[in-house]
């Protein structure tokens, strides 16, 4: 496969300004320490050549500020779109919440992105530079020395779980196009789902507890997209800003998985965000898993246009009081 | 100066536990977060804890008062309770630093009674930094981690711990640790100090450059062109501002149960959209001013109404959780002239 | 949770259902004096897919100890499809919160028909025991409305 550099996304995103298709691009801006890239929006072509960097950290998903963008009337928006990107890209063309004319979406392949905290785990703290290699990274850290880090050793759960390397959409690609891929994304909900009501129970008491109601995980979450979110409302009468019981924590995160359902595409952000690790994929998963398993395989986002199963139904779908029960079953 | 083999620290630990509650970072799956001391429980060598101290002073929720209505009575409970004795065993410098902004918040006039109990009854025993991270610029803030404040000052080499009082409250409790301490040089500390010395010196933030901000600059950022760029991408989550040692505010609620009512405090975050939201609508309608109301709040506000005392410790828990890497750091290198974020 | 007199353990139940059917096949069990327990109590809707998760969730914050939702039979729905969704959004929500390690017999669907009376109070008496035997709802409670 053809390996994408930042000098090749540069020189994409500047021959796309000058020629005039798009006006501003949408990718990641060079931090301090090389790992910490933030979502930009450059303007101009000194604004790319100065900031705009791509390399084994950004991981960030940034198609959901194509929701703010395509609303601005700036004209068109380049944006590159790692292959679980573009499902979300697609999942909310889907719902009508990005103009799809307003975008120019170069797709580019991914060998998958890394975790600075699983990174900082084989290294330790303390580091001050870092060199990238094709599937390496070269760490310098204060405390012991230079470590070589295979980018397969560090990556980010969902990326060492990838669901698909295949854009599903793109008005342009570089290099070639993956396939989907076979992962193991439902190992851990299935252990989870072994285990007894208690043991299920006490792990969930555990992970919540630590939720700290920031937010993170709505605020990043493509698919979560409300201009005013029912916890944030007043008038909703559940609006609540922080865990004040425990029941808080258990009804947010049930809700915020439960909004989403059908609709996830499992870029995994949620559980990347968050501040105090909480596994928050594995409540998305779970739905994606049942949903798959009750009503046929489902992938939200793999088309534009796909009708998400919880606004559709067959007449012999399966009954609520049996759907819990499978899992019992299945353990036999 | 009292020392103590790290062989024996449990000693220590049981002792104080004996005397109050004792709480000290423990390493959990997800990195430390402060625990109580039980016996068995080892303290963590990570550098920092997940969540700052602050939680201990100012929890997230707290419960102020309840009503109660029978009939047309309404009846006012006050459901404060006798706090425990605690020590915070730990605290690293940065964090102890906060303690002292968020008194100047809390326990000025009107005193917040709830966070001066807490602070009455906590002892703080700090723990000078032996391996502190890039992410760290403590140092910018005129903080040193070589010699933490707190009541008691704890310094940690490779065979021996080191404890000196600051304050009354520290002396009692370290006089109270004499069976599991024993007397040393005052300068025993010191070859720890000077390491530590040298690794401040190396880290890649050591130096920012605060000259630009402080006291009374509100004009000369309110309207500056970059708050744009910077807040272009913020999601307006709270994490920056939950985990920030410093950030002390607060909206008040009501919970209604089945037959009263619980008025509640819990942390609210500038960042969030119905923050200063008002009988006649919000101030603050883009993300913009909310992103800027923190930043300025922090580098501009709190100095000029507190002695030019900036209200961030460099503690890097915002460097390490923001969703985006947006951070005070990337901020004031942008505000301050510095464009090339870059070192 | 209700204790009566002799201290006898007696779930609360909250029974959410739908106008057209389930609520007249209610109607229909008390006109012909068939029992059920005093306990369930009755949330009328319009229609089973009124019903929010949101909904089910508080009725556990507020002291509930088991919620059930009637509605029309699949193919019988005043408005045509609407019990179609609540019976996918149900089959999601109850597993989901069987994940959470919540005991499945406190959630349950039933479609009650307007003419089903007595098959209203047998599920009652039936949902109602399981829900007993189970004891009460601690997982999804809220303590502070449990004074």
């Amino acid at each position: 496969m053809q390996k994408i550099t930042q000098k090749m996304l540069i020189d994409k995103a500047v021959s796309l300004l000058d020629n005039g298709t798009v006006t501003k691009v949408l990718g990641w801006m060079e931090g301090q320490f090389k790992y910490d890239v933030s979502p930009f929006v450059f303007k101009s072509k000194e604004a790319l050549e100065k900031g705009f960097v791509f390399n084994h950290f950004c991981g960030a998903n940034v198609s959901k500020y194509l929701v703010k963008e395509t609303k601005k009337d700036e004209g068109k928006i380049l944006v590159f779109l790692k292959p679980c990107d573009t499902y979300s890209f697609s999942q909310l063309v889907t719902e009508n919440r990005i103009k799809k004319e307003n975008v120019y979406v170069v797709g580019i392949p991914c060998d998958g992105m890394m975790d600075i905290s699983k990174v900082k785990e084989i290294s330790g703290d303390g580091i001050i530079d870092i060199e990238f290699k094709d599937d390496k990274i070269n760490v310098k850290t204060l405390y012991d020395g230079d470590k070589e880090i295979n980018a397969n050793d560090a990556l980010l759960e969902r990326c060492s779980n990838c669901k698909s390397k295949k854009c599903v959409y793109y008005d342009e690609l570089m290099g070639e196009n993956g396939e989907v891929s076979d992962s193991n994304r439902f190992d851990e909900v299935e252990k989870l789902e072994k285990m007894s009501e208690e043991e299920r129970f006490n792990f969930w008491q555990n992970e919540l507890s630590r939720c700290i109601r920031c937010n993170a995980c709505r605020d990043v979450c493509p698919a979560c997209t409300c201009e005013k979110c029912v916890f944030d409302n007043p008038k909703s009468g559940v609006e609540n800003k922080a865990i004040a019981d425990s029941f808080e924590e258990k009804m947010f995160h049930i809700i915020r998985a439960f909004h989403v359902a059908g609709r996830c595409t499992d870029c995994g952000e949620c559980s990347r965000v968050c501040p105090q690790n909480i596994p928050l994929h594995l409540l998305n998963r779970k739905f994606i898993k049942d949903i798959n398993s009750f009503y046929g395989d489902y992938q939200a986002g793999e088309e534009i246009g796909n009708r998400a199963p919880l606004v559709d139904y067959t007449l012999d779908d399966i009954e609520p009081n049996e759907g819990v029960m499978k899992g019992d079953e299945e353990d036999a | 100066m009292r020392k103590c083999e790290l062989t024996s620290l449990d000693k220590v630990f049981e002792k104080i536990s004996s005397l109050s509650s004792l709480y000290l970072p423990v390493h959990q799956k997800n990195g430390a977060e402060f625990k109580k001391w039980e016996k068995g429980v080892k303290m963590s060598d990570a550098l920092n804890t997940n969540r700052s101290a602050k939680d201990f002073f100012f929890p997230q929720a707290e419960n102020l008062m309840e009503f109660k209505t029978e009939g047309k009575n309404i009846e006012v409970i006050d459901t404060r309770k006798e706090n425990e004795d605690f020590v915070l065993f730990g605290v690293k410098a940065c964090d102890v630093k906060s303690f002292e902004i968020l008194d100047r918040v809390f326990l000025v006039d009107p005193v917040d009674t709830f966070y001066k109990a807490r602070r009455e009854k906590g002892v703080i025993i700090s723990l000078a930094c032996n391996r502190p991270s890039e992410t760290c610029f403590c140092s910018s803030f005129g903080i040193d981690a070589s010699n933490p404040e707190g009541d008691i000052s704890s310094w940690m080499d490779d065979t021996n711990i080191y404890f000196k009082a600051n304050t009354e409250k520290g002396e009692k409790l370290l006089s109270s640790l004499s069976d599991v301490t024993k007397e040393c040089d005052d300068s025993s500390a010191d070859n720890q100090k000077q390491k530590i010395k040298e690794i401040l010196n190396k880290l890649p933030l050591k130096d920012l450059d605060l000259s630009e901000f402080g006291k009374d600059k509100t004009e000369k950022f309110f309207d500056a062109p970059q708050w744009k760029e910077l807040s272009d991408t913020c999601l307006g989550c709270g994490t920056c501002t939950f985990v920030c040692p410093t950030c002390q505010c607060y909206d008040i609620k009501d919970f209604k149960t089945n037959d009263g009512v619980i008025r509640f405090r819990c942390w609210d975050s500038c960042m969030y959209s119905d923050f200063t939201k008002m009988a006649h609508g919000n101030s603050r309608l883009t993300q913009l001013e909310r992103f800027r109301q923190r930043f300025m709040h922090k580098l501009v506000y709190y100095p000029t109404n507190n002695d030019g005392l900036f209200s961030c410790v460099g503690c890097g828990r915002c460097l390490s959780k923001c969703p985006i890497s947006m951070n005070i750091v990337k901020v004031m290198k942008a505000l301050g002239g510095k464009q090339d974020a870059r070192q | 949770m209700q204790i009566n007199n002799e201290n006898e353990y007696k779930p609360l139940i909250v029974a959410f259902c739908c106008n057209w059917c389930s609520y007249a096949g209610a109607d229909l069990a008390g006109n012909n004096r068939l029992a059920y327990p005093e306990n369930v109590k009755i949330i009328k809707v319009p229609c089973s897919c009124r019903v929010n998760p949101m909904f089910i969730l508080r009725a556990f914050q507020r002291g509930a100890d088991g919620v059930i939702l009637c509605g029309c039979h699949p193919g019988d729905c005043h408005y045509t499809s609407g019990n179609y969704f609540t019976r996918r959004r149900m089959t999601l929500l109850f597993s989901m919160l069987n994940f959470l390690g919540i005991e499945k017999e406190r959630t349950r669907v039933e479609w009650v028909s307007a003419a089903e009376g007595a098959k209203f109070a047998a599920t009652m008496n039936e949902f109602t025991e399981a829900v007993a035997k189970l004891g009460p709802n601690k997982r999804l409670e809220d303590l502070r409305c449990k004074k």
